[in-house]
């Protein structure tokens, strides 16, 4: 169960748009090791870990996660706010548009969309930390 | 609506800070359940959040559905401030 709290973890007010910058920044949505991705694997793993508070761990950081996934998808959302048909093609982010139009969805900076083969979740404890260690350590 | 009211700004930051003072409390106490002075700050911010938390929604709209007051409005007013990432937005 959860509930929704109507404010972003930490603001994001972007002032001037950048299609460019939002094409990679969109990575850490729908990417590897992106929110998306961070949080279905600690969520999924939560039910066959067997210390309770690593359960509690994998929960909570799972449901921040989300919460992280909110403030990116804002930050590309701002970022990608009106643009021309000009600024379309002149950044690249026509070969989104195509697709996508300006709406938000879950895809590596290359274009790869996300997939549940991102992220592992095996039952084992030593080996599911390992694998929360390996996406979502490197960036600590 | 009182003219002297709390800025929405500062009652924002306020809300932004001490949740994640809750949040990072609540995620040491998750493996160390028994940490006494984790106790008490998370307990402070705890109290503090809850507060700003009414306050906000008495003035500037509900950020939590448990802050929702039907009693005051003839309305769901959950829908009527912006989202978060739209412009306004907390």
């Amino acid at each position: 169960m959860w509930n929704y709290e109507k404010r972003l973890q930490y603001p994001v007010k972007i002032k001037q748009t950048n299609p460019k910058i939002a094409q990679v920044i969109i990575s850490q949505f729908g990417g590897p090791d992106g929110e998306l991705a961070a949080s279905m694997r600690y969520l999924s793993q939560r039910y066959t870990m067997p210390y309770k508070e690593v359960t509690a761990i994998l929960t909570d950081i799972g449901t921040e996660e989300l919460a992280h996934m909110e403030m990116v998808c804002a930050i590309v959302h701002q970022l990608t706010r009106d643009l021309t048909p000009k600024e379309l093609k002149e950044s690249g982010f026509d070969k989104y548009y195509v697709d996508h139009t300006l709406a938000l969805w879950p895809q590596a900076a290359s274009g790869a969309p996300w997939t549940a083969a991102y992220l592992q979740s095996k039952g084992d404890p030593i080996t599911d930390l390992h694998e929360d260690l390996a996406a979502d350590g490197t960036i600590l | 609506m009182s003219d002297n009211r709390p800025c929405r700004k500062d009652l924002m930051n306020r809300i932004n800070t001490v949740s994640f003072a809750v949040d990072d409390a609540k995620l040491f106490l998750d493996t160390h359940p028994c940490d006494e002075e984790a106790l008490e700050y998370f307990n402070e911010f705890q109290k503090i959040r809850k507060c700003a938390l009414k306050e906000y929604a008495r003035y500037y709209g509900p950020l939590t559905i448990d802050t929702v007051n039907v009693d005051e409005c003839d309305r769901w007013n959950w829908i009527n401030e912006p989202w978060p990432w739209q412009e306004g937005g907390c």
